[in-house]
């Protein structure tokens, strides 16, 4: 058999024929296998839908109750039989609260999809966990070897250095409302910061669900508009996109913050008016990304939404078979952060 | 070295320009001297080194990585420094951060053989921020937002001086400036090599339709024209020892007298003038393509010299013998500099006419026809200077003072056919648009690339126009992307440009001057963009043969 017998790209996304179903959807379909709550995958409207507990919550949280018609939960772990003799399961992919990369065997053949995945430390989400396989098809949001991300404790506390240089201005941290504002939180209480985290209202459902989900993250308060002029010395949590609209502008003395992985790349950081870039990635960086490639010893590798090429050069260097998978819809191309849908639904 | 990379860091993110002035000049109070100075010569770009160029920082980066992973980063991050100090294979090793005053040294003293190794050492005791502060270093383009101006501002803030008084004495200064600290800290003597013939910060204009003329009096004004050449500053006076010094200044400060030899020699005059720089052929003033042909000449041969005469046209005198005019008004220059124009009658210095009018009315009309209000040819000018009668010289863009009133641009609707990745602040966005008009050829409408833009748009705008590149791309040529042009399926762009001529260099036939995007016509099917055809019929509308 070959690879593309079991999974193919399709206009719809990723579509499995023997089991008749799609994974991330990219349009509604009929089966889905959703790896992860972020917009660009997992998308109201499908007929059926699988995936972790978590993300089912969270994906009800945000598209509201009526986002499929049925669901079905899979627990990490769990072996489900998904028809024409294709057996999936879920496993951790340290990307947000509820990622998993979905494994597909059949006939013998194993195939990983990735989603989105990270191994670095993150106290909100499952550690990620090798999936032996024969074929592994990963992102490559930062697959160029300028990416490499740095302890994200230290970058928090180059954020906590800055609120006791500048007590008397507001720190705005624009991040990513789903997973990336949570693991700031909890990283900020490990950083031993105690006071209340005040959070933007878009980001308010999510970390409710975070909450209800088990991950304690402190105290929190929603900022509203008539307060705003009395938070210096705070921590103000928003979407990347509030940054720039009116209503950062009436923090004290705002000091603009980013934590994202693109503000590696100082030209990013620049274009957005960023004051103190935080590097801090949900993505696997470029050493993450090879070494992930090489431990799941699989032989042929599909490589999707980022910088393929250059990873997929990389891999033909390292005597593995890969292949750009030019799937388009995920992550704008790269822009994995900071999708517009995202944040409007957030808002 | 650690502490000079921070403040770079630093300065890279500072948006504000007083914030900017506070970081530089609380690291000057905190560092010793000589570590200061020499921070002091980078940012004011004093230093350049022999032997360390880009190429080298490229052969060590290349033994290192991959060339084609060094490719696609490089092109992705847009800055050679940053993508070396970013790439550079981390090896934690135990050697010390060097200071900035051995880089420096190293830099100017080590053999051209040994200086890799050298350079490798430093690069592998640094950490990201370092290695691209010693890289940017090296590259001799810190691009950080701080000016050699600024820098000066805050030595100035040390003590209680003024930037121009730091101004005067530089250019008898070396790095490491012991002496300037010295003396703005009030522990040492002025420093006295005052140079004779200065560059003086220009005193700049804002656009007219910027301000509610109309409201104005305009007996309160004089116009001028504004030429179409290179706003420059003759300074010329006697050193300590009576000999005569003579420079050519641009108007950001650059000393571009090595390129006018001929121009230098007749500066005999003890005087500081603003004005323009025109090539002048049997008085009459020549196309901006002209001067430039005159430009960044590697040599400036005695035929190229005699070819394209350059000239100056006096807007204002700054400085007369020992008075400075600066504080007075313009008209009271106005009037001295007549009289020294006249008295000189030198063959090289003329004098910029007043243009007459009596209503706002009198000077639209003027500035829509040139060559009827007295300035020869139409092509010569770039529009209008408005000056407030009691305006004295002040340093930079001051409010209310001085206006330029600009032709209004000439624009056609054309259609995206390339997008390539900027640099700096736009690199990883397909910032630089080649755009086409249709002809008609055999095989039916064709587009026929007609120029590149790659400003005019908003930070908002350059987002939209990257989402549109990325989404329709057709083809891949390294960092150039080829957009779907069809009839139906294409973006139109509204051009602005400053003139048209024939070119035989383009494939058009035709060279736009200055163009840019004056706004995105999402609202347009492709097939409704202008024809070559429209953009030819404006070829002798204004400026023929301004460029070639």
């Amino acid at each position: 058999m070959r690879p593309e017998d079991l999974l193919c790209p399709s206009p719809k996304g990723l579509y499995c024929p023997p089991a008749d179903l799609h994974i991330d959807p990219l349009r509604p379909v009929e089966r889905a296998l959703v790896t992860h709550g972020h917009a660009d995958h997992a998308r109201p409207g499908n007929a059926a839908v699988m995936a972790t507990p978590e993300t089912l919550a969270i994906m009800a949280a945000r598209y509201g109750e009526a986002f499929c018609a049925t669901r079905q939960p899979a627990a990490y772990g769990e072996v489900h039989d998904v028809g024409g003799g294709v057996k999936a399961s879920f496993h951790p992919a340290g990307h947000v609260l509820g990622a998993a990369q979905i494994l597909l065997e059949w006939k013998g053949f194993r195939a990983v999809v990735s989603g989105d995945y990270k191994r670095a430390h993150d106290p909100t989400a499952a550690t990620f966990e090798v999936v032996p396989c024969d074929l592994f098809i990963t992102e490559a949001t930062f697959g160029l070897p300028v990416f490499r991300h740095p302890d994200a404790a230290g970058e928090v506390a180059k954020l906590l250095d800055s609120v006791e240089l500048f007590p008397d201005r507001a720190h705005l941290v624009g991040a990513y409302t789903l997973g990336k504002a949570q693991r700031l939180m909890k990283l900020l209480r490990e950083a031993g910061w105690d006071r209340p985290i005040h959070l933007h209202g878009a980001m308010e459902r999510v970390t409710e669900t975070y909450r209800a989900l088990g991950v304690d993250l402190g105290e929190t308060i929603r900022v509203m508009a008539a307060d705003r002029k009395a938070l210096a010395g705070a921590i103000v949590l928003c979407p990347p996109s509030a940054l720039r609209e009116l209503w950062a502008r009436k923090f004290p003395d705002p000091v603009t913050v980013a934590a994202s992985g693109w503000m590696r790349v100082r030209a990013r950081a620049r274009q957005k008016g960023v004051e103190l870039p935080l590097v801090v990635s949900d993505h696997a960086d470029w050493d993450e990304l090879r070494q992930t490639i090489l431990d799941t010893g699989a032989e042929e590798i599909w490589v999707t939404h980022g910088e393929e090429d250059a990873l997929v050069h990389w891999c033909g260097a390292a005597g593995l078979k890969a292949r750009p998978l030019r799937l388009v819809g995920y992550g704008d191309e790269g822009e994995a952060e900071e999708t517009p849908a995202e944040e409007a639904s957030g808002e | 070295m650690n502490r000079f990379a921070f403040l770079l860091d630093r300065l890279a993110y500072e948006p504000r320009r007083n914030a900017k002035v506070r970081l530089i000049a609380d690291y000057f109070r905190e560092t010793p001297d000589p570590e200061r100075g020499w921070a002091l010569a980078a940012l004011t770009g004093a230093l350049s080194f022999r032997h360390a160029k880009p190429g080298m920082i490229r052969a060590l980066i290349m033994e290192r990585t991959d060339p084609v992973l060094f490719g696609l980063s490089y092109d992705y991050v847009g800055d050679l420094a940053e993508t070396v100090a970013l790439m550079w294979p981390g090896e934690p090793r135990a050697n010390r951060v060097p200071p900035l005053s051995e880089i420096v040294e190293g830099l100017t003293s080590t053999a051209k053989l040994d200086l890799p190794r050298r350079l490798a050492t430093w690069l592998d005791a640094l950490d990201e921020v370092g290695r691209w502060a010693l890289l940017k270093l090296i590259t001799g383009s810190l691009r950080i937002g701080a000016s050699a101006r600024l820098a000066k501002t805050a030595v100035a803030a040390l003590g209680d001086h003024k930037p121009d008084e730091i101004e005067l004495v530089w250019p008898g200064l070396e790095p490491p400036y012991e002496d300037l600290f010295a003396w703005v800290e009030g522990r040492g003597e002025k420093p006295s090599a005052l140079d004779p013939a200065p560059f003086r910060p220009p005193m700049l204009a804002h656009p007219l339709e910027d301000a509610d003329y109309r409201a104005f009096d305009p007996a309160d004004f004089v116009a001028e024209w504004k030429w179409d050449g290179i706003r420059v500053q003759a300074s010329a006076g006697r050193d300590e020892d009576g000999r005569h010094v003579a420079r050519l200044w641009s108007r950001s400060g650059e000393d571009v007298s090595g390129a006018f030899p001929d121009l230098i020699e007749a500066l005999t005059f003890d005087a500081a003038i603003d004005g323009e720089l025109l090539v002048l052929r049997d008085g009459r003033v020549q196309s901006f393509n002209v001067l430039q042909q005159r430009l960044n000449r590697k040599s400036v041969t005695p035929k190229l010299i005699s070819e394209f005469p350059v000239h100056i046209r006096a807007y204002d005198l700054l400085v007369e013998g020992e008075e400075d005019l600066r504080e007075k008004p313009f008209m009271e220059r106005r009037a001295r500099l007549e009289a020294f124009i006249a008295r000189e009658s030198n063959p090289r210095v003329d004098l910029s006419p007043i243009v007459p009018f009596a209503d706002w009315d009198e000077l639209a009309a003027a500035r829509l026809d040139p060559a009827a209000a007295g300035a020869g040819d139409s092509a010569a000018v770039e529009g209008l200077m408005v000056k407030r009668r009691d305006a004295p010289y002040v340093v930079g863009r001051p409010k209310g003072l001085w206006f330029k009133w600009k032709h209004d641009p000439m624009t056609v609707d054309a259609v995206l056919m390339y997008a390539q990745r900027g640099h700096g602040k736009r690199s990883s966005f397909y910032s630089d648009y080649t755009f086409g008009l249709w002809t008609e050829d055999d095989a039916g409408p064709q587009l026929v690339p007609v120029g590149k833009a790659y400003f005019g748009f908003t930070d908002e705008e350059l987002v939209e126009l990257d989402r549109f590149v990325r989404k329709h791309t057709i083809n891949r040529f390294g960092p150039v992307r080829e957009v779907s042009h069809t009839e139906d399926l294409g973006l139109v762009l509204e051009v602005a440009f400053e003139g048209v001529a024939r070119s035989a260099r383009h494939k058009s036939g035709v060279a736009m001057r200055f163009p840019r995007v004056a706004r995105i016509r999402w609202d347009k099917p492709p097939h409704e963009a202008d024809r070559l055809e429209t953009l030819e019929a404006l070829i002798d509308v204004r400026g023929a043969a301004r460029v070639s």
